[in-house]
């Protein structure tokens, strides 16, 4: 009853959306949100050393949660009704919110009838959509969940030099997409410089085979886009006609119209310094660089243009642009005032994405730079919820913000760390004590996963 | 007058450089010591180096007169550590730049094979991982997909060598440690059809050895039928047949782990199992067969169809089985061999006592392949690889202190090391390049 209840509201809910709906890109409500929350209550989480993600830390405190968003935090609070879980010795966050992930487009099993990460039949493939790929299914999202995971991008691959659309979703499952798309998030833009482009489509002997040809794909695209709009504007304004609708140009444009965020896979320098001279040309934003290896050579650059860096704590040299990697980049961005993200762009690293963070902490402790606790876990929350666009809703454990909350049976940054129990939208999705209880993939029915391979 | 002091000098001076100059005698005084050997755990206690091997180590053991001091109080002593699976010196770059000297393509050589010969001691790789306490490797052939002159690997990489990491041209310890096959999927790939081929060219290679050494004289003289294999492999396989050299063996499915073990028992081979990413369905079969697993306690997703039933508890589970267990980092990264303190530390979450973890990252892999005689403990008369961490090992927030390879104390710098170095630089308004 209940359910059919809500069942109803949503559908009315959606109807008045389409109603009010005047976008050109969006006639109706295909393929928005149908994410609901979990049944929240209220909880009061109490007595813990409590990272905001804000940059404080509060010892001894507490975190109350009801109708799945975060009602206070801070010493003594009292929860009418409320759940009350000691807390004591535990350490709790925002949920851990990774920027740059393939679960669902390049799930296990990794065969080649799911790998769905890479249109590579252009370079140049704006049009196409992360979530079309994404199934819901892969075992990754629990193991991610298990890592205290709440939120992530999946991305498109790295293949092309606009590879498509990324999607937020929230960390919880679904039969579809949809039903785990996070909920007023924009969408990403994916986007790469370097090795990749110029060896795929350089090794069919077309466009690009250099770093030059690269940077003409990427202006190439951006100009096509800026006529679109400019067609589309002038048509809106009785001028000219209407330009046939372009899947490709439509996110382009969306850039360009500052609703869709640039994720620039790029790991050198000196690339990193060129794309920020494309989006002064094109006039748009790149929210985030991914992979930098070298941002800790420009952290002046990315200070100034106001974009994060998403960094591994210490991969590097696998391939010739990651060859200059430093476990201390993340720290090195930090104090010089740039914003920092370790990301993982893995399905086992995304399980630790903590850890990551811990062993930049230490590299940096070596060398004199203090990273304190409460400033690294913005590293994996708030920063990369800014990323994302989405630190309105989740990252920081805020009044009014969703209750996305990882307990941590000790100090984060520990290797011997685990989360205990995360809450999503004040929910309890993952409980280490009650596994019964833990989200179980279709694909995961009768394996080890059922008894011990989640965790 | 001046020339032949020159003369003399230069003389000297190329001894200096040629010899390995083990005239000192260094004493790690005060720090708890893990021997991981029969001494077990010492506090307080001293290690004396010379020569590059230990000397002695213990509680009541005098500074001898002239000997280097280093003060260990309040730090944490362990043995050197021993990343038992990767292609460190192997390779520079590994994706889409320069030579992988790891990989063997067709049929013409299999088990004669030997990465020894390719091993770069100056390699990038070397120092940015041993000054996080990685001071010995086995350096290991692997198989790669087909290229593009149609060339894929065979499911016999070849034979896999330990290495230090001293950086200096004697760094090879033991040419053939072991000799690397692929079973399950990545043998069907190299085998071109099923597993039961991939097992199948195994046996093969197995029996041909076997006819080899009773017919070698008349093979030789052209009066023995042909063989699949090379005279050269034939001949490498010899000392695999007789048990000096372990077959190890990338498998992950339970039932190919299984198939393995029999093959073993058949042809009296001592087996070394890799990834095992199934291995605790057949934990009490490997403990009772004697064969070491290597796992990357990490890898816990079915990412193919022999990882099923992947978990991450499985360290642990084969470890209270009785099986000797040693960990690759689970990102699978030669260039990250360093992080398998982190692996061991999450081992232990898994369920692993600390005291095995320490011992699967030190002197397991040295014993897996055969070198424990030299290294893997702190024990007298074993080479001195040394490492002095300020706590931990384990924990992420703890890089050594200072890390000794065979009696001697490495430079603790790397590329990284100088890279950082240079960007941390401030105040200075000369560009990067001129910040030596």
């Amino acid at each position: 009853m209940v359910t059919k209840l809500y069942s109803v509201l949503a559908i009315a809910v959606l109807i008045l959306a389409g109603c009010e709906s005047d976008q050109v890109e969006a006639p109706n409500e295909a393929y928005k949100s149908q994410y609901q929350p979990r049944a929240s209550g209220s909880t009061l989480l109490r007595g813990a050393i409590v990272l905001t993600g804000t940059g404080e830390r509060l010892d001894g405190a507490d975190v109350l949660i009801a109708e799945g968003k975060i009602v206070a935090v801070g010493p003594g609070l009292e929860g009418e009704g409320a759940a009350v879980i000691d807390a004591g010795g535990n350490w709790v966050t925002p949920g851990v919110i990774d920027v740059h992930s393939h679960l669902g487009v390049y799930p296990s099993p990794g065969t080649a009838s799911s790998s769905d990460g890479n249109e590579m039949t252009a370079p140049v493939t704006a049009e196409v959509w992360a979530e079309h790929s994404v199934w819901p299914q892969d075992p990754g999202f629990v193991t991610a969940l298990a890592g205290g995971v709440t939120a992530m991008q999946i991305l498109p691959g790295s293949a092309n030099l606009i590879g498509g659309r990324g999607v937020t979703v929230k960390n919880v499952p679904g039969r579809s997409v949809m039903e785990m798309k996070f909920p007023g998030a924009p969408y990403g833009l994916k986007m790469a410089c370097g090795e990749n482009p110029k060896r795929v489509y350089g090794g069919r002997g077309m466009a690009p085979s250099t770093r030059m040809g690269n940077v003409a794909g990427y202006r190439a695209a951006w100009i096509k886009a800026a006529d679109y709009r400019d067609k589309r504007t002038a048509f809106a304004k009785g001028i000219g006609e209407a330009p046939m609708r372009d899947l490709q140009l439509d996110t382009l444009v969306g850039v360009l119209d500052g609703e869709i965020l640039v994720h620039n896979h790029c790991y050198r320098a000196d690339e990193m310094a060129i794309m920020l001279e494309i989006a002064e040309e094109f006039d748009y934003k790149i929210s985030a660089f991914h992979h930098a290896v070298e941002a800790y050579k420009i952290p002046d650059l990315l200070a100034a243009s106001g974009t994060c860096a998403a960094v591994w704590a210490d991969w590097w040299g696998f391939k010739m642009e990651a060859f200059d990697g430093i476990r201390e980049n993340a720290a090195l961005l930090q104090n010089a005032g740039a914003c920092a993200i370790i990301h993982s762009d893995s399905e086992i690293g995304i399980q630790r994405l903590n850890q990551e963070a811990g062993k930049v902490m230490g590299a940096a402790a070596r060398v004199g730079i203090d990273i304190a606790p409460e400033i690294a876990i913005q590293w994996l929350t708030r920063n990369a919820a800014k990323a994302l666009g989405i630190d309105e809703f989740t990252g920081t454990l805020e009044p009014g913000k969703m209750a996305d909350i990882v307990l941590w049976n000790g100090n984060p940054f520990s290797v011997y760390t685990r989360a205990e129990r995360v809450y999503i939208d004040g929910a309890l999705a993952f409980d280490r004590d009650d596994p019964a209880a833990d989200p179980v993939t279709d694909f995961s029915l009768g394996t080890a996963a059922m008894n011990g391979g989640a965790k | 007058m001046i020339r032949p002091l020159c003369k003399q000098v230069m003389v000297l001076l190329l001894l200096t450089a040629v010899l390995p100059v083990y005239a000192e005698t260094t004493a790690i005084v005060g720090g708890k010591v893990h021997t991981v050997g029969p001494q077990g755990v010492l506090e307080n206690a001293t290690i004396i180096i010379r020569d590059g091997l230990i000397d002695a180590v213990g509680t009541d053991i005098a500074v001898p007169a002239g000997a280097t001091r280093i003060d260990a109080a309040g730090k944490i002593v362990t043995p050197g550590l021993f990343t038992p699976m990767g292609n460190i010196g192997l390779i520079e770059v590994g994706f889409s730049a320069g030579p992988l000297d790891y990989v063997q393509r067709g049929d013409q050589f299999t088990a004669s094979f030997e990465v020894a010969d390719a091993f770069n001691p100056r390699s990038t790789l070397i120092s940015v991982n041993r000054i996080e306490g990685v001071t010995r490797a086995l350096v290991s052939p692997a198989a790669a997909s087909m290229d593009e002159t149609g060339f894929t690997s065979h499911v016999i990489s070849g034979m896999a060598a330990v290495a230090n990491l001293s950086g200096k041209e004697d760094s090879i310890d033991r040419r053939d440690a072991a000799l690397i096959v692929n079973l399950g999927e990545g043998g069907v790939e190299y085998a071109g059809s099923s597993r039961a081929s991939a097992l199948l060219i195994l046996r093969n290679a197995l029996d041909e050895a076997k006819d080899f050494a009773l017919h070698r004289e008349e093979f030789e003289r052209g009066e023995h039928r042909d063989y699949n294999f090379s005279f050269s492999d034939l001949t490498a396989l010899q000392r695999v047949l007789s048990g000096d050299i372990p077959l190890l063996a990338n498998v992950d499915r339970a039932s190919d782990i299984l198939g393995l073990i029999r093959l073993g028992d058949e042809y009296g081979l001592r087996l070394i199992v890799n990834s095992g990413v199934e291995a605790w369905l057949v934990a009490d079969e490997l403990a009772a067969a004697n064969v070491p697993v290597i796992v990357a306690p990490e890898a816990n997703l079915p990412s193919n169809f022999d990882r099923v039933n992947a978990r991450s508890d499985l360290a642990a589970i084969l470890s209270k089985a009785g099986v000797k267990v040693a960990f690759a980092d689970g990102s699978g990264m030669t260039e990250n061999a360093r992080n398998i303190t982190q692996s061991a530390g999450n081992a232990t979450v898994g369920g692993m006592s600390w005291d095995a973890a320490l011992r699967a990252i030190t002197l397991d892999p040295a014993e897996i392949y055969g070198v424990a005689d030299r290294v893997g403990s702190i024990e007298p008369g074993k080479e001195a690889d040394v490492v002095i961490w300020p706590g931990d090992p384990f924990e992420l927030s703890n890089y050594p202190d200072q890390v000794f390879i065979r009696g001697e104390a490495i430079e603790m710098k790397s590329r990284q090391t100088l890279l950082r170095d240079r960007y941390m630089q401030t105040g200075s308004h000369e560009r990067p390049a001129y910040r030596h």
